[in-house]
């Protein structure tokens, strides 16, 4: 998981109200110009299908109110429609979300993934807001560089809100030595990282309230670009990675580092080399994954502001110890580069990050009643900075339409600074229940 | 001298006679089949019929109080190799609607632990899941992934207990218990049609020797030639759930590419193979 960083959340949700407006209009342009390219190449009536569903979604604090004194992390109602029509080698899939926020009490409208498919032999192509997902961690992201909504994981949403769609163009090659699926995305898409009025998160400048959030222009030299080489190697699940684009969490530029009045938060230049495999081992499954994060704008390390290059690593096994038990562990990394810059560099009275960051990850997953009944735990823990987070949860299908599940999350440990310590006063528990047709 | 000859002549067109005569029987005379040849004509039978085959697949779940749900597959098969060797199963969901197009894909081996990638709609994601246990159940069903796909002949010692008929149709009876501990069951009775090899019934006993789980092939079809059981059950005694299956289509040697089995399909499967 990219490292929360205390700090660049607050501004980045300081108008959410305007941004769900806002977004209404893209997404009735975006659908029509789906709807009318789809319906261009495919003359005579589609194969059409239609689902969706109905979906109460509540967390609220067990430990301390929010910052604006709220009990609330989450609590929403929200429908949505699955729209899926297909036509000889073209698809369009339509997934729209209406929803009610009843802790800022606005409705909005959400196009979750819209886009068309076209499938040739050797090779195919998606183009529109699709959610890519690349990388082998579980809740652990190296070469997965796509957006991320961190509030909806800490707030008790279904998991596949974790991941955003991005407005893309996906291209897949076919040839027999590897299979490529090559990205192209025009227009930057942030992490969404929780909001400050609902979340207490350490903030190294408090003061400076005036803060300006610079999302990189849509223009060629912005585009971003990721590639993936995929095939088999001796049985295991191989491939490569390359992204050149932009770190999706902002850094802060202060006007003046002794008396700062005014933060401009940007997306500095990221470039990832990865690699990753993935089979049978030790009667289970073993996954490794690496990248080296090349962060352009801080080559030598000596701007405190920026991230400095990274090596990430990852090394999970899981296994099935008995009917329908599974487990699962990771150890995950993050070890930065010309350390000794960085803290040469580090103004007086900024929590400094270690050299190494790492973390374990636990999942153990029990199916009962014949698979109705799902009880689960997740957690995080950090042996460099002591800090932790746990999620239990359990999940049960009343019906082939009818589920709901019930969870916590609990935050802890470490300094207030740290990824999941500076979470520490947002423990939460949390409800989801969902109709679906 | 001539009769000599003639008397060597007659006594060489006996010995070929004979010879023949006992070759031309061979594969008419019946030999009694051992218990292990029972078992492979039958996994034959059931697990391996065609080079490939597809199958439009309606499962029901039914609790003891009645009370149903549904799962819904396109499940797609190739073999590689003879009876017995490599498979790859490719399958689509359609029901319930939380996992309509899921996809799920194994690779069987032979002797060792299979293979096995599941895809994630919702996410877009292709993920290995670990495998070990063969006796789980095939997506909460009474079936187990075996039952779905076969179990290694090795595995277990097979033994024709007795020979009768079953709904008027000639079975061998065969006992096959596990060598190691690596199912639920301490045995199982296998009632297995002499004539098309078929599994008719099976009963499941527990450690302590009571009856707890059957099977029963409930409808054979012919298609393409290959009797093909369209209509099948397992019922857990001891829970009162049942599952209930048919194959509401299915076709046999239909030319599915290998490439199929690959997360390119996984994500995107080919709409000629799930229509």
């Amino acid at each position: 998981m990219s490292k929360i960083r205390s700090t660049e959340q607050r501004a980045q949700n300081t108008d959410r109200g305007s941004r769900t407006s806002q977004c209404q209009l893209p997404v009735i342009w975006c659908l029509s110009i789906l709807l009318s390219v789809f319906f261009s190449l495919t003359a005579e009536a589609a194969d059409v299908s239609l689902h969706g569903f109905v979906q109460g979604n509540y967390s609220v604090n067990t430990d301390t109110s929010n910052p604006d004194s709220g009990d609330f992390k989450w609590g929403e109602e929200r429908f949505q429609i699955k729209l899926e029509a297909s036509k000889g080698s073209a698809r369009l899939f339509l997934k729209t979300n209406i929803f009610y926020d009843h802790i800022n009490e606005l409705d909005g409208v959400e196009l979750k993934e819209g886009f068309v498919d076209f499938a040739a032999e050797k090779w195919d192509a998606r183009i529109g807001r699709q959610i890519i997902t690349w990388g082998l961690g579980d809740l652990i992201f190296i070469n997965d560089i796509y957006p991320k909504d961190y509030e909806a994981f800490f707030s008790g949403r279904p998991l596949e809100y974790l991941k955003k769609g991005v407005d893309a163009l996906k291209i897949g090659l076919y040839p027999a030595f590897a299979s490529l699926e090559l990205i192209v995305i025009p227009i930057f898409e942030p992490n969404n990282f929780p909001d400050p009025k609902r979340f207490h998160m350490f903030d190294p400048m408090p003061t400076v309230i005036n803060r300006r959030e610079v999302e990189p222009s849509v223009k060629i030299d912005n585009t971003e670009i990721a590639l993936r080489a995929y095939r088999d190697v001796a049985g295991f699940d191989g491939s490569i990675y390359f992204y050149r684009g932009f770190h999706r969490q902002p850094s802060m530029l202060p006007d003046s580092m002794t008396m700062p009045v005014k933060i401009t938060l940007f997306y500095p230049d990221l470039s990832v080399y990865g690699a990753s495999l993935q089979g049978r081992a030790l009667d289970g499954v073993l996954s490794l994954e690496a990248g080296y994060y090349d962060s352009r704008q801080d080559r030598d390390g000596k701007d405190p502001m920026i991230p400095n290059s990274q090596t990430k690593y990852l090394i999970g096994y899981q296994r099935q110890l008995w009917e329908d038990f599974t487990i699962g562990f990771q150890y995950f990394g993050e070890y930065m580069h010309d350390y000794s810059e960085y803290r040469k560099n580090l103004p007086s009275g900024f929590p400094g990050e270690k050299r190494l960051h790492d973390l374990i990850a636990l999942r153990l997953t029990q199916f009962l009643k014949h698979q109705t009944l799902r009880l689960s735990f997740f957690s995080f823990y950090s042996p460099t900075e002591d800090d932790y987070l746990l999620n239990p949860e359990i999940k049960y299908n009343f019906s082939d339409y009818l589920w709901a599940a019930a969870g916590a999350n609990i935050f802890g440990g470490g300094e207030e600074w740290n990824q999941f310590g500076q979470m520490d006063k947002n423990d939460n528990i949390y409800t989801q229940i969902r109709y679906e047709f | 001298m001539k009769n000599f000859e003639i008397q060597g002549l007659n006594f060489k067109f006996l010995v070929v006679y004979v010879l023949c005569s006992v070759l031309c029987a061979l594969p008419f005379k019946a030999f009694p089949l051992t218990a292990e040849e029972v078992v492979k004509k039958s996994q034959e039978a059931f697990f391996y019929q065609g080079k490939d085959s597809k199958a439009r697949v309606l499962m029901k779940l039914i609790s003891k109080s009645g009370q149903e749900r549904v799962r819904e597959l396109t499940m797609l098969r190739k073999n590689y190799g003879a009876s017995g060797g490599e498979q790859k199963y490719f399958m689509y969901f359609y029901q319930p609607v939380d996992v309509k197009d899921m996809t799920f894909m194994v690779y069987k081996y032979p002797a060792k632990d299979d293979d096995r990638w599941l895809f994630v709609p919702a996410i877009n994601m292709v993920r290995r899941i670990a495998a070990q246990d063969k006796s789980s159940s095939f997506v909460g069903s009474d079936f187990t992934y075996e039952d779905v796909s076969g179990r290694d002949i090795e595995d277990d010692n097979h033994t024709l207990t007795k020979e009768e008929k079953l709904d008027a149709k000639d079975c061998y009876v065969i006992k096959s218990a596990p060598k190691a501990q690596d199912v639920d069951y301490a045995y199982k009775l296998s009632w297995i049609d002499k004539g098309t090899f078929l599994p008719l019934k099976e009963e499941y006993y527990d450690k302590k020797g009571e009856l707890y789980k059957v099977f029963s092939a409930d409808e054979i079809k012919d298609v393409k030639g290959f009797p093909t059981i369209t209509k099948r059950a397992m019922k857990n005694l001891s829970s009162g759930h049942r599952t209930e299956v048919t194959y509401v289509k299915a076709d046999y040697n239909i030319g599915i590419e290998d490439s199929l089995f690959s997360e390119r399909f996984l994500k995107q499967p080919p709409k000629k193979w799930i229509e």
